[in-house]
């Protein structure tokens, strides 16, 4: 007999609970799945006339430091860096959608590439529709790049939440190092300033986060 | 001597209490589980228990899973402080299901013994996942100089039960590449099955050329990770081709893909991560690297429940693909694995 416990496939409450993904075959098919190999935080900074972005290299798997050399933030055109922490698979799958995007815009070739801004936004919309069909790209994915001496700093999560700053920090660090970046912040960091920044975080992160190790991108 | 017990087990033992208890009525054992000496357990006492209930003993749900139960797990971990519920005569509360058999998932992860993710919201059951059938298992491939070797137990178990103990978890999908299966039998089965049938087609078209490892390991991951939310399979996919020589890729349970030297997986590889981590070397020859697989593969053994039998072994590089195992007798066994303590008390009775 069905049960809101199978409707939601994470539903606890005092009794038994399967937190498999597993689902009766009479429900329509959602995916809530959940995220297995992930990525921790991702950080990002403007400074005068660019942006700086830091990741740790880590796939955990659980608790198990499992891949330990993994690229967290990609290329993007020649101008746009995009950096995921959450599930690792599901930032493949988005590298591929961009992949995609970047070779429409070689074959039109027509002078024009998406900008930072643009594929913020493509991303944003294509995180909510996923969301919106409970099968979510489980990441917070921060854009950053710079256009005509303007830098571009924005983060979409799985939720399809879409936004601008001026300091980002996604995953363990939207608690520890956001606030060290606000403080740190103003309009005229020097890039040697914002590195210096942003490495004392990830310090500050391999302390305090235990899922990160010590190599950063 | 009532004072020593106190300070032994950390409990804070009621005086008032300890006088009711001496007259029989009812029985508070130190925190740590043990009876205290000199004092008798009145059993009879309604909510005596070694962790659990009266109400959940009598519950007839079979999907809880007491096969791991100790008395002792709650009590140890909660030592020194005075027992939830625990009223004044001894008596405990009556606890709510799903005290059964919990487990601190305050953190969430990976629960390798019962293969279920939990999401870190508190304590919650961990049922045994439907006695499907498991490669509970060991699983390796690595490479070395001029192609790689992969290598596996061949113990699939369906909970408690050994199913096959002479299982091949080391399938091939292509002519020179293999996949190693971990996780449910069924899944990694098809999973094996498809690659085998696209890689047919693909080699078809590419003639002489051959399967690359990576287009292998695409397929694979594709199937993976499209299938997700049913899947449990974790594979290592290895292989040689000309183009890029000796490969292995990992295909963890969500679907990533991953391009590696070195590869360990299922539920073994826990116990061998870091042993593989210390003892693999770039470029090893053919016998060091064969060697360095089954010794990782017998200590994963050696200490994994899911993990036994033979070691199977497949060795691929360009000029050829042997498949090899080692029988049982002849895996080699640790420390107290087969030396006791004392002579041995063994008498053979001719029958």
């Amino acid at each position: 007999m069905p049960q809101l416990s199978d409707l939601i496939g994470s539903f606890v409450d005092d009794k038994i609970c399967y937190d498999t993904g597993y689902q009766a075959p009479s429900q329509p098919a959602t995916h809530t799945t959940q995220p297995i190999v992930t990525g921790s935080s991702v950080l990002g900074l403007k400074y005068k006339g660019g942006v700086i972005l830091a990741a740790d290299t880590l796939g955990s798997y659980g608790s198990l430091a499992r891949f330990r050399d993994i690229r967290r933030i990609t290329t993007v055109g020649k101008n746009i860096l995009v950096g995921a922490s959450g599930d690792y698979s599901d930032f493949q799958k988005i590298q591929e959608l961009l992949e995609e995007v970047v070779a429409e815009d070689y074959c039109l070739d027509d002078g024009r590439t998406h900008t930072a801004k643009e594929i913020h936004s493509y991303l944003g919309r294509v995180l909510y529709g996923r969301r919106n069909k409970m099968d979510p790209l489980w990441n917070t994915l921060v854009i950053a790049g710079v256009e005509n001496g303007n830098s571009f700093l924005g983060q979409v999560d799985l939720l399809g939440t879409q936004f601008e700053d001026d300091t980002l920090a996604t995953g363990f660090g939207s608690h520890i190092a956001r606030p060290l970046l606000r403080n740190a912040y103003n309009e005229n960091l020097t890039e040697e300033e914002a590195r210096k920044i942003v490495l004392d975080c990830m310090r500050v992160l391999f302390y305090r986060d235990a899922r990160t190790i010590i190599k950063i991108q | 001597d009532h004072e020593a017990i106190r300070r032994r087990s950390g409990a804070r033992v009621r005086r008032a209490s300890w006088k009711r208890r001496r007259s029989g009525e009812g029985v508070r054992v130190g925190s740590n589980g043990r009876a205290s000496q000199g004092l008798s357990i009145d059993t009879s006492v309604e909510g005596f228990d070694k962790g659990r209930s009266r109400e959940n003993e009598r519950t007839n749900d079979r999907t809880i899973d007491r096969s791991g139960e100790e008395g002792d797990d709650e009590r140890t971990r909660r030592r020194g402080r005075k027992r939830k519920g625990e009223g004044e005569r001894g008596a405990r509360r009556v606890e709510s299901a799903s005290r059964g058999l919990s487990i601190d998932t305050s953190f969430g992860g990976f629960d390798a013994r019962t293969g279920v993710w939990s999401r870190g919201k508190g304590k919650m059951e961990a049922p045994t996942k439907m006695k499907e059938v498991l490669t509970g298992t060991t699983i390796i491939a690595c490479t070395y100089d001029g192609g790689v070797i992969l290598g596996a137990d061949s113990r699939t178990s369906s909970g408690n039960y050994v199913a096959n103990k002479v299982a091949d978890k080391i399938t091939k999908v292509c002519d020179k590449v293999y996949l190693c299966r971990s996780g449910s039998a069924a899944h990694t089965q098809a999973v094996a099955g498809y690659a085998n049938l696209y890689l047919n087609q693909h080699a078809i078209e590419l003639g002489d050329k051959g399967c690359s490892v990576k287009a292998a390991a695409n397929i694979v991951k594709e199937i993976a990770y499209g299938n997700k939310a049913w899947m449990n399979a974790g594979m290592i996919i290895a292989g040689w081709d000309k183009k890029e020589k000796g490969k292995v890729f990992v295909v963890p349970l969500g679907g990533t893909l991953m391009d590696v030297p070195f590869a360990v997986g299922g539920s073994g590889s826990i116990y061998i991560n870091a042993f593989v981590d210390r003892n693999w070397k770039p470029n090893m020859t053919k016998e060091e690297c064969k060697s360095f697989v089954r010794k990782a593969v017998s200590l994963a053994i050696s200490r994994d429940g899911s993990s036994g039998g033979v070691i199977r072994t497949v060795t691929v590089n360009e000029h050829e693909q042997v498949k090899e195992f080692v029988t049982g007798n002849e895996v080699p066994v640790y420390q107290d694995e087969i030396q006791s303590k004392g002579p041995p008390q063994v008498e053979f009775v001719s029958v």
